[in-house]
């Protein structure tokens, strides 16, 4: 799967001015401090201190409600932090809109399905093309412009096994379906960092082997941090995984290590969870 | 996971695109026709109201957003453009020009303290709007208050044609409003449309994929003012006459109900709705105050029965884009 990422997994963005120490390659693309989030009094997320290294795919895992969607809309600017900050490729992104954010190429999807219902799944993926290629404001120009994206679009699709609905209004997909387009579409902006919301949930086997394998290839050059209910796909695809309940990390580290730890354990049986 | 019967595919498209050509023909050679059958005042007026709904449905129908203050940039160009032919003695084509500029400079300032608000808000933002740029209306002394300002005079186009002429007149409503028809049709099918058809189907994702959705709401919220002020431009040659009525919220509510008629996010149903209920105005006038409430059983109608409008139930049966 030839992809033109490489460039921006190897752009030296040097610029930072945040002070948090040298790029390296491997070194870490996102950084939290202190983040809290405090919804009227009901602290949804506390303290969160978060490394995710460059290239890694890192898994947040928890109960449900522990915060982790909470997490993902601080992260991408959806919400604003009551505390904390947020450093992503160098960059304080705390302060910044959430179009801003997925500017700088860190792209989100969403928990519940989040498609263009009666857009086709070409055009779902069009618009995300759109974006990048600019003169998204040219009100006086024909669409037909756009054919030239749609090449690149249909890539996109085959890569999830959508190619043969590419003319399918979005609404008519069966829900595992429309996850697979979130992600050709999250995938279309060529995000250096992609946040993933359950992207699994909902689909058949086989669909989530061929995710899986796609989020693999991916990560060669960029970083994913993904919500996963599933933990035997977290334990095959996942390099580093963050548990979080109520609120706070509970344990972070490989799978082995998270696993084995006793606190983990008893959030996870205390809901109900395997 | 359920296989999906198989899809309509890239031909379905084509023939949608093709009813759009034939209704478009269709339109007008009817109102080439027109002005032989009915009185042309009817049709310029139905024309105009037909470019003012298009405009609106620009925004509600591709946008989602419901503006109820679009009297606003329809009155106010009105008597702009008025004034500017009347007391300023521009020629036809500046006064309308500048009435129109006047609905962007308006639609500029409302958009930018409506936009941000969603839904309801954002319709009782423009209705507030609208209601105070009313009063405004009632006390300045240019409009003549009550009055409006009567007998501007229609002049000649660029010079040449003598617009006082009824046909001359027609001619010049007629282009004005087809060629705005298919810049509207022309903005929907735009890269910049592509975007707000986006936004009105799910506004967080496409600011996740990193639009800024607000500019792009506020841009098509000056190009309907812009358009809603040239209609209300136009109908001030035409009728030689701004008055109130035009910058009421009644006006407001008017341009809901024609697209709603009509069919909302169609391409027709704006201008069809805006015949019907102009015809209607028209050929009960005799009922006096009934005339308001066959129009709310028209509306309610259309709302329990032609949930899609007139045009949009059409095309849904005829499983044709309109
Ligand atoms: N806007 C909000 N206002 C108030 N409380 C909220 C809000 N959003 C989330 N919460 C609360 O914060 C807590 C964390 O919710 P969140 O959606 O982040 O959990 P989650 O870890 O994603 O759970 P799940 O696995 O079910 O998706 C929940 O108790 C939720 O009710
Ligand atoms: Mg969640």
């Amino acid at each position: 799967m030839p992809r033109r990422s490489a460039l921006y997994a190897l752009t030296d963005n040097a610029d930072n001015g945040s002070g948090w120490g040298k790029r390296v390659p491997g070194d870490t693309v996102l950084e939290t401090e202190d983040l809290t989030k405090d919804f009227a009094g009901f602290v949804a997320v506390r303290a969160v201190n978060l490394r995710v290294a460059r290239g890694a795919i890192h898994a947040m895992i928890g109960p449900n409600g522990a915060g982790k969607t909470t997490c993902f809309n601080l992260l991408s600017k959806f919400l604003s932090p009551t505390r904390g900050r947020i450093v992503f490729d160098g960059r304080d992104i705390t302060a910044l809109r959430p179009a801003e954010v997925a500017r700088l190429g860190l792209v989100r999807s969403f928990q519940i399905s989040a498609v263009f219902p009666h857009l086709t799944v070409l055009e779902n993926v069009r618009i995300a093309l759109q974006r990048r290629r600019g003169g998204s404001f040219d009100f006086w120009r024909g669409k037909s412009v756009l054919r030239t994206l749609d090449e690149r679009a249909g890539v996109l699709l085959a890569d999830v096994g959508l190619a043969a609905y590419a003319h399918v209004p979005a609404v008519q997909l069966p829900y595992g379906r429309k996850r697979a387009l979130e992600i050709a579409t999250t995938i279309a902006l060529d995000p250096q960092m992609l946040l993933l919301d359950e992207p699994m949930s909902g689909m058949g086997r086989e669909d989530i082997e061929r995710i899986s394998a796609l989020i693999k290839s991916l990560a060669v050059h960029r970083t994913v941090l993904m919500v996963e209910h599933n933990l035997s796909v977290v334990a095959n695809l996942c390099d580093r995984i963050t548990v979080l309940s109520r609120g706070e990390v509970l344990a972070e580290g490989d799978y082995r290590t998270v696993s084995a730890d006793p606190a983990v354990r008893e959030a996870y049986l205390g809901t109900g969870h395997a | 996971m359920t296989a999906l019967a198989d899809p309509p595919i890239v031909e379905a498209r084509r023939d949608g695109e093709r009813s759009l050509v034939v209704a478009f023909a269709v339109m007008v050679a009817l109102l080439v026709v027109g002005p032989f059958v009915v009185y042309p005042v009817f049709l310029m007026q139905a024309l105009c109201f037909a470019l003012f709904a298009c405009a609106f449905n620009l925004l509600v129908g591709y946008v989602g957003l419901l503006s109820f203050g679009h009297a606003l940039f329809f009155g106010w160009a009105s008597y702009l453009c008025a004034h500017a032919a009347k007391r300023w003695g521009f020629p036809p084509e500046a006064a309308v020009l500048f009435g129109t500029l006047s609905g962007a400079v308006l639609g500029l300032v409302a958009g930018s303290i409506a936009i941000r608000r969603q839904g309801i808000y954002f319709a009782m933002i423009t209705l507030a709007l609208a209601q105070m740029m009313y009063f405004v209306a009632v006390r300045a002394p240019f409009t003549g208050g009550e009055d409006g300002i009567q007998d501007v005079p229609r002049g000649h186009l660029f010079g040449v044609f003598d617009l006082s002429h009824e046909m001359t007149m027609y001619v010049f409503i007629l282009v004005m409003v087809l060629a705005s028809f298919l810049f509207i049709y022309r903005i929907i099918n735009s890269p910049f449309g592509e975007v707000l058809k986006a936004i009105r189907e799910n506004e967080p994702r496409a600011i996740s994929l990193g639009y800024n959705t607000d500019r792009y709401k506020l841009c098509a919220f000056v190009l309907s003012a812009t358009l809603a002020g040239l209609a209300g431009a136009l109908k001030a040659l035409v009728f030689q006459l701004a008055s109130l009525t035009d910058v009421y919220w009644t006006m407001s509510g008017e341009v809901v109900l024609m697209t709603l008629v009509g069919g909302l996010g169609t391409v027709f149903g704006p201008v069809v709705g805006a015949f019907l209920i102009v015809a209607m105005e028209n050929y009960l006038a005799q009922f006096g105050q009934w005339v308001l409430v066959i129009q709310g059983v028209i509306f309610v109608a259309c709302v329990l029965v032609f949930r899609r409008g007139i045009v949009g139930e059409l095309a849904h049966a005829l499983g044709v884009r309109l």
